[in-house]
């Protein structure tokens, strides 16, 4: 064992300090980790009253006529669920994940700016709180869209529209900050060799998501401010009586609102591309063309946005140009599933939970990248927009898109969070359970959509076969959300009686397995050289032939305290 | 034999009595078959832009068909085959760029192919036909209304134009006559829009609050109605019938409820309805006129406002 010519395993202590406990330690922390848990758990409490006003909404089309839910009830539920699950879940859920593994995969100590970053969470809270707190008062109920003129004051006087702007401006920020957060930490704070050709494919992913904010949301920040102006300052922009315009509030939502949809998969993406190499034990087919096609579909999300308006009435060349655009993204979001599916071919496919729900998203965003192909035929979209396939389309890309990924996130870096397991029965059972519950709900509402069933009505009279699909819909809805609870269940379980996980549970790639689980205060004790997009591998292959005798390949890449922990 | 001749005879007495049974399976087939199509397509038969909506959307969902069953189909097949087993290495490749060039461009080319024959179809589903000989004489030229060519017209550019006027929570049907000699101003209805069969009807959709978002299924697709803007559509409805549909954007509380409905009838129905309803406005007229004179009479000229 003298013979080799590596430095002897050393005992080496932490530099950090102690970790502070108490609440007062997580209200005034500027640990990404603590920020990044913050956010999540935050995010995923959103999730579940976003949920649970899904399911009333379900409870109440359950059958034909029915009389539980009053209408000006009925339409502040879906406001506030549309809200709740674009503003203050999916887009946030992302801004925690990435706030807790952007600094660990570039392998840097914090974010670059940690005080901002916990105003961007705090601001994040605000927001949920103020759109909340109308619940007491008059919830908002023009739908996540609010077009106005039904948003203006004289169509909706209650605060809730105003509570519902002020959550805008204010989780905007919030994003508006991290974002820039995000992006110049992964400019400027990658460890030693970490190239762009070498940036993992979630940092990619979280770079174009915080590049798509930065553009996107302050046009949605003017746009709502231009409502509160028009609501309580005596402007006229969107009015139509005094020279005002309310295409342009269509025009200006949708600026924002299809980049919106990319900022919410996009980390999803990125997701997957990690995730899936890892569990079919092979690298991802296609680096390059999978980064750069989540740029592609960026520059292009911002050419789009017409065909949410098709039904509108705007200049033909501007809808034909707006299919056009619509058809060329698909190309992109294709080289990715393609992609995806060569990196599972000819890999030795572990069924474990994370990639469960990885392929399950691949299985149905395919479905809602396909229905979107419907939609951008705009004669075809005529006959559809506005309708129940829509709602089936969004939820097919969003919960299928986004959804599903932030399932594989849980499962997959859970361990790293906690340093425990979550149950691998009761995670398969809740994959399968959602999957199924998911293609129940949502297959059948492209058919509700189909018979001529438009979308935000409380009501629907019992002709053809509305009320067999309904139903069908509205239990499928129940199963989905069991399949939810069993996560939250298997969540709370292994927080206490998980299996110790370890550094690397997984084999993984990336430098997130290479400090403990949790990792220290910190982050590293020492930051390695990476040479290639999966570092993790790497500094695998070299301990292995340190350890087994041979001498290293092209000099070392581990320092010397990797052996401490766990290597 | 002779119980084998009867039972071969029976046989063929009951294959011949079966025949007009046989003859029915392949009919009901072909309705079996369509009921599933029918699940999968939207909603047509009133009018003929909306049948070819309906085919543009089969051939979509032809391309959408073989895609899906592609990409699932294969990844269903990778989880089968490539299921960690043991003995099994997984293929260390990096990347094909051949392959991937590949089906960057297959995709571009499925697409290019959708977007050729969207434009192929797109007069037949935009630009109005002549109307038939029997609806003519109910049909102006109404080109003179537009200063621009927004509103799509007809070949002989005559239609019969109808305002539809989307409020919460009704809509609103305008005919033409507003300068006809009788006084009495354009005929309108609410809720359900009379129209004549065999004749060429343009819509010109408009909003007085809200937007709303005009939707008959079987007669086409969505037009939103928005205030300060003109939006238009067209249909032509060949046989006698009533089709139904309702606001497709969220304008409110009675959302809902804001529905509508088109009935078509013969045009000589039509033309007896739109008297009819003239002399409805000209009682209600007469009615509104004489309680005013009574009212007027009883608190004193000039105290009753105009109804």
């Amino acid at each position: 064992m003298a013979t080799y010519a590596a430095p002897i395993p050393q005992i080496v202590a932490h530099e950090a300090k102690k970790e502070p406990t108490g609440w007062m330690s997580w209200v005034t922390t500027t640990d990404h980790k603590r920020i990044g848990i913050m956010y999540m758990v935050t995010t995923f409490v959103f999730f579940l009253l976003g949920g649970v006003e899904a399911l009333m909404m379900r409870l109440q089309l359950g059958v034909p006529e029915n009389t539980l839910i009053a209408p000006q009830t009925y339409n502040q539920l879906f406001t506030m669920h549309g809200t709740t699950m674009i503003f203050l879940f999916v887009v946030p859920m992302m801004a925690g994940l990435a706030n807790y593994f952007v600094p660990l995969m570039v392998g840097a100590r914090d974010m670059a700016f940690p005080r901002l970053n916990a105003l961007s969470y705090w601001l994040l809270l605000a927001g949920g709180i103020v759109f909340y707190a109308s619940v007491f008062w008059t919830p908002p109920e023009s739908g996540w869209t609010s077009y106005v003129p039904l948003s203006s004051i004289t169509y909706s006087p209650g605060g809730g529209q105003d509570a519902w702007i002020y959550l805008i401006h204010l989780t905007g920020l919030s994003s508006i900050l991290g974002a820039i957060n995000f992006y110049v930490t992964i400019a400027n704070m990658r460890a030693r060799g970490m190239s762009w050709g070498r940036l993992p494919l979630f940092i990619w992913a979280i770079l174009t998501y915080s590049i798509l904010i930065i553009f996107a949301m302050p046009v949605i920040a003017g746009a709502v401010t231009m409502l509160l102006t028009d609501r309580h300052f005596g402007t006229h922009f969107f009015d139509p009586a005094n020279g005002g315009s309310a295409i342009l509030w269509q025009d200006l939502f949708w600026f924002f609102g299809h980049p919106e949809v990319y900022i919410m998969v996009l980390p999803g993406f990125g997701l997957v591309s990690e995730i899936l190499p890892v569990f079919a034990r092979k690298p991802i087919f296609g680096y390059k063309a999978i980064a750069a096609s989540t740029v592609t579909i960026a520059f292009l999300g911002f050419l789009v946005w017409v065909h949410h308006m098709f039904t509108a009435p705007i200049p033909e060349a501007i809808i034909i140009f707006a299919m056009l655009s619509s058809c060329l993204i698909a190309i992109p979001t294709g080289v990715k599933i393609f992609g995806w599916l060569a990196t599972l071919w000819g890999g030795t496919i572990e069924f474990k939970t994370p990639l469960l729900f990885c392929v399950g998203f691949i299985a149905l965003f395919t479905i809602g990248g396909i229905s979107g192909v419907f939609l951008a035929v705009f004669p075809v979209d005529w006959q559809l927009n506005e309708s129940y396939f829509v709602v089936a389309h969004i939820h097919f890309v969003l919960m299928g898109g986004a959804v599903f990924t932030v399932f594989a996130a849980i499962y997959y870096w859970f361990p790293k969070i906690t340093g425990r397991m979550l149950s691998e029965t009761l995670g398969k059972w809740s994959f399968y359970v959602m999957f199924f519950g998911f293609l129940m709900t949502f297959m059948i509402q492209h058919v509700l959509g189909l018979d001529g069933m438009p979308r935000r009505v409380y009501e629907y009279s019992n002709t053809g076969n509305l009320a067999l699909y309904n139903l069908i819909s509205t239990i499928g809805s129940f199963i989905l959300g069991g399949g939810v609870l069993l996560t939250i269940v298997n969540v709370m379980r292994s927080l206490k009686h998980g299996a110790v996980a370890g550094p690397d549970p997984w084999k993984a790639n990336t430098l997130e397995w290479f400090t403990s689980s949790p990792p220290p205060v910190n982050n590293f004790d020492v930051v390695p050289t990476v040479r290639s997009h999966e570092p993790m591998k790497d500094i695998r292959r070299e301990i292995e032939q340190r350890t087994s005798g041979a001498p290293a390949p092209g000099g070392a890449t581990v320092p010397a305290g990797a052996t401490q922990i766990g290597l | 034999m002779r119980a084998q001749k009867r039972v071969g005879a029976g046989f063929c007495d009951r294959a011949r009595a079966f025949r007009p049974v046989v003859n029915r399976i392949l009919p009901a087939l072909i309705h079996l078959l369509s009921i599933p199509l029918a699940f999968f397509t939207p909603e047509s038969g009133g009018s003929s832009n909306a049948n070819q909506i309906d085919n543009l959307y089969k051939i979509t969902l032809w391309v959408a068909l073989v895609i899906f069953v592609i990409v699932e189909g294969t990844l269903c097949y990778i989880l089968y085959r490539y299921r960690a087993r043991k003995g099994a290495v997984a293929n260390q490749t990096h990347g094909n760029t051949r392959l991937e060039i590949s089906w960057t461009l297959a995709a571009a080319v499925i697409l290019l192919i959708l977007a050729v024959i969207t434009f192929v179809k797109l007069s037949s589903i935009q630009d109005p036909v002549n109307s038939s000989p029997e609806g003519e004489h109910l049909v102006s030229d109404t080109s003179h209304l537009y200063a621009s060519d927004e509103q799509k017209l007809p070949p002989d550019g005559k239609s019969l134009e109808i305002d539809v006027i989307g409020r919460q929570f009704v809509w609103q049907f305008v005919y033409p006559g507003e300068n006809e000699p009788d006084g009495l101003g354009a005929p309108y209805s609410y809720e359900e829009l009379v129209v004549p069969t065999k004749t060429t009807v343009t819509l010109n959709i408009v909003s007085s609050d809200v937007v709303h978002s005009w939707w008959i299924p079987q007669l086409g697709g969505k037009f939103q109605a928005v205030p300060g803007y003109h939006n238009y559509t067209w249909f032509k409805i060949e046989k006698p019938g009533v089709f139904r549909g309702q606001c497709a954007l969220l304008c409110g509380r009675g959302h809902a409820r804001m529905i509508a409905t088109v009935k078509a009838v013969p045009p000589p129905q039509f033309e007896a309805w739109v008297a009819y309803q003239k002399k409805q406005i000209a009682e209600a007229n007469a009615a509104a006129a004489t309680a005013r004179t009574k009212l007027n009479h009883e608190v004193g000229a000039g105290q009753v406002e105009n109804p």
